[in-house]
């Protein structure tokens, strides 16, 4: 597989004290996952990715504060929404773009794309376009983590949409039961769809979780240091057999619920919009943060900035290049 | 009924609860990865007690009480099963297959194909069939053409204590999701097991029953009641073949038109909803198979398209009899 740029991995140093190189590695994943993102946009908007393409421009501080405190054999699950959290647990840009254009190169010989890639390599068992429909995975993985022994944990992704499903109820309950090593994370963006979640959401989704006696937390998700923190004693309490626990984080999607959502005023705000984007942006915090506390200097961020344009261009390209499957392919892998 | 009046000395004969019992010991003792989960099925050995007495044995590490949860427990089994588990998840009445739907049909079944081959999913979903027990509407279904459906999924109707065995231990060791639909009035149906460890491959048809002038293609129960149908034709001289298929995907097509070749003519019988059923998939398969052979066309028999009703007065006029069979066979060999 022609890789198109050199990556650096997540590193997963599960530090309650990150260093300067360890908050760096997380901003150049952040910057990664907006930068696919624009270039998905991008390629959406021209006409050369088929399907559609739900954007995660806004929440990148939640994945890669997550997926920072986890290593490469926990697992995780994703949604509809997926490519932050796919980039997040270690995957690389050039195998992604594959699939979003159904090349054979890409992470599923192009049979999952955008709303499905799974990266086992890297524990991701999947992007799921079913709402809430992954819990039973991120439980069922946690439940053979715990009987394997193997001291994994599992993540299990998902928007506040989800909190109607009953499954959720459902695998919450096994989970808590069982003391089971999973953690949910509630990517609450307040949209579902193009209804705002007051409307469809009784109470607060995470007292749901606390009637439970789940460990329960809510936080800023724009904030990485807090999403970091947060998910990291999350995922020490669940190592050392203590249970699951429920993560709310506040959140904002820039764009629409997929590319082609264009005229949003019927749901939400263009001051509401710009008020996240200008004021609670989770690149610009961060690297503010970054700045302030002199852990490092403008051209420093600049320079990742740059570099990871280019990769992200070069794995575009690499896509666009790449051939589709052989239509000898349709009819392999339905069954092991 | 070579395989049931197994009297012989020398020759184990058990009952069908007997030998899927075995068949799940055996395989929680060959392999660690295996465990059962389900509603009541420790203790109590179900609803149907067909698994007494293996939570003494494997303890309830490996024979796993839930909560009344189908969804929740069928998708702990999807992800448990892709992350190294072998999981049997009992569900103890077939209709509750509905809740199962969006993780059998939806993750289950299209893991390996969605991720290009690199997730597997090896459970096995153990459930029941059947009428006749005056349990009404919600209790009474057979609901396995359901699954047939959806490739992906490998579903077995076993007719006879030794298929069941075989082909239960098939299952658990098959790399693929498996539903397994056990009749609920054929668990007291004794039959030879041989004391010697054997499977029995998917997709391999049995002949029960051989004969000249009739095929009658039947699953599940409607094996016995075809059977029973095939000595009462006898009696008046015609002698007809009962062919097994024993699981409905994959279907030994093979199998089934060189029997409709050899006696021109065919009957399906199946327990399921005659519209849109197994019987239709059969009938087509003979009709394309062996149309040149055929000297008339291929009737289907199926239960009655109504919800099953309650009362024994009504209950018994939707399920296929072995009065029904003779009837019909007699209309195509032109002996009324
Ligand atoms: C079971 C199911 N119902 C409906 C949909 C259609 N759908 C896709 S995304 C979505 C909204 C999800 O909202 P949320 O969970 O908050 O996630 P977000 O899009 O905000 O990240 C809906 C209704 C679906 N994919 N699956």
């Amino acid at each position: 597989m022609a890789k198109a740029a050199k990556q650096t991995k997540p590193k997963t140093s599960k530090s309650a004290t990150p260093d300067a190189e360890e908050w760096l590695t997380m901003y150049e994943q952040m910057v990664r996952i907006r930068s696919f993102e624009e270039r998905v946009n991008l390629l959406y908007t021209s006409a050369k990715m088929p399907g559609l393409a739900h954007l995660y421009i806004g929440e990148e501080a939640i994945a890669v504060g997550v997926c920072s405190v986890l290593n490469a054999e926990d697992y995780i699950t994703s949604t509809h929404r997926g490519h932050g959290h796919c980039i997040a647990k270690g995957a690389d840009v050039d195998i992604m773009f594959a699939e979003l254009l159904g090349k054979a190169a890409g992470y599923c010989k192009g049979k999952g794309g955008s709303m499905h890639i799974a990266d086992q390599a890297n524990g991701n068992l999947g992007a799921n376009a079913i709402v809430g429909g992954s819990a039973g995975i991120a439980v069922g993985a946690a439940f053979s983590a715990q009987r394997l022994g193997n001291g994994r944990v599992a993540v299990c992704f998902f928007g506040e949409g989800a909190m109607g499903q009953g499954f959720l109820a459902e695998t919450m309950n096994l989970a808590q039961l069982w003391k089971l090593p999973v953690i949910f994370v509630c990517e609450n963006n307040m949209y579902n769809e193009y209804t705002h979640f007051s409307e469809t959401t009784a109470g607060n989704p995470a007292d749901r979780a606390r009637a439970l006696g789940m460990h329960t937390e809510e936080q800023d998700g724009q904030d990485i240091r807090v999403v970091y923190e947060t998910a990291l004693t999350a995922v020490e309490r669940a190592r050392r057999g203590e249970g699951p626990a429920f993560l709310m984080f506040h959140t904002y999607r820039y764009h629409g619920h997929h590319v082609g959502d264009i005229n949003r005023e019927y749901y939400r705000s263009k001051e509401e919009e710009r008020d996240w984007v200008e004021n609670r942006d989770p690149l610009a915090l961060f690297a503010d943060w970054l700045l302030a506390k002199k852990l490092t200097d403008r051209s420093v961020l600049d320079g990742i900035e740059a570099e990871v344009k280019e990769e992200v261009e070069r794995g575009a390209q690499f896509a666009l290049d790449a051939p589709y499957p052989d239509p000898s392919e349709v009819s392999t892998n339905v069954y092991a | 009924m070579s395989t049931l009046s197994a009297e012989k000395t020398g020759v184990r004969v058990l009952t069908m609860g007997e030998a899927i019992r075995e068949a799940l010991a055996e395989e929680l003792r060959r392999d660690p990865t295996v465990f059962v989960m389900g509603e009541d099925v420790a203790e109590a050995g179900t609803a149907f007690k067909v698994l007494l007495g293996l939570v003494d044995e494997f303890g309830p590490e490996r024979v796993i009480d839930s909560p009344i949860s189908e969804p929740g427990i069928t998708g702990l089994g999807v992800g448990a099963a892709m992350t190294g588990m072998r999981p049997v998840i009992d569900i103890m009445f077939g209709d509750f297959i509905t809740l199962t739907m969006d993780q059998m049909v939806n993750q289950a079944a299209k893991i390996h194909y969605m991720s290009g081959g690199k997730l597997k999913v090896p459970m096995v979903l153990r459930t029941t069939m059947g009428a006749s027990r005056r349990s009404a509407a919600q209790h009474s279904q057979s609901l396995h053409a359901w699954f047939s459906h959806v490739p992906g999924l490998k579903v077995v109707v076993p007719s006879t204590p030794y298929d069941a065995k075989g082909l239960l231990k098939t299952a658990i060791r098959d790399d693929n999701p498996v539903a397994f639909f056990e009749d609920k009035m054929m668990y007291q149906l004794k039959g030879e097991v041989p004391e010697e460890e054997y499977t029995i491959p998917f997709g391999v048809a049995d002949i029960k029953r051989p004969g000249t002038d009739i095929t009658i293609v039947a699953t599940s129960s409607m094996v016995q009641v075809s059977l029973a149908a095939a000595e009462m034709l006898a009696e008046i001289g015609i002698e007809a073949e009962v062919v097994d298929p024993r699981t409905t995907f994959p279907l030994d097509k093979e199998a089934i038109i060189e029997s409709a070749k050899k006696t021109s003519r065919a009957i399906v019988v199946d327990e399921g909803y005659e519209r849109y059923g197994v019987t239709a998939e059969i009938a087509s398969v003979i009709a394309d198979g062996a149309f040149y052979y055929l000297d008339a066309p291929v009737k289907r028999i199926g239960a009655m398209d109504v919800p099953i009703p309650f009362s024994p007065a009504l209950e018994d006029l939707t399920v296929p009899t072995a009065d029904t069979v003779v009837e019909t066979a007699k209309a195509l060999c032109g002996r009324n």
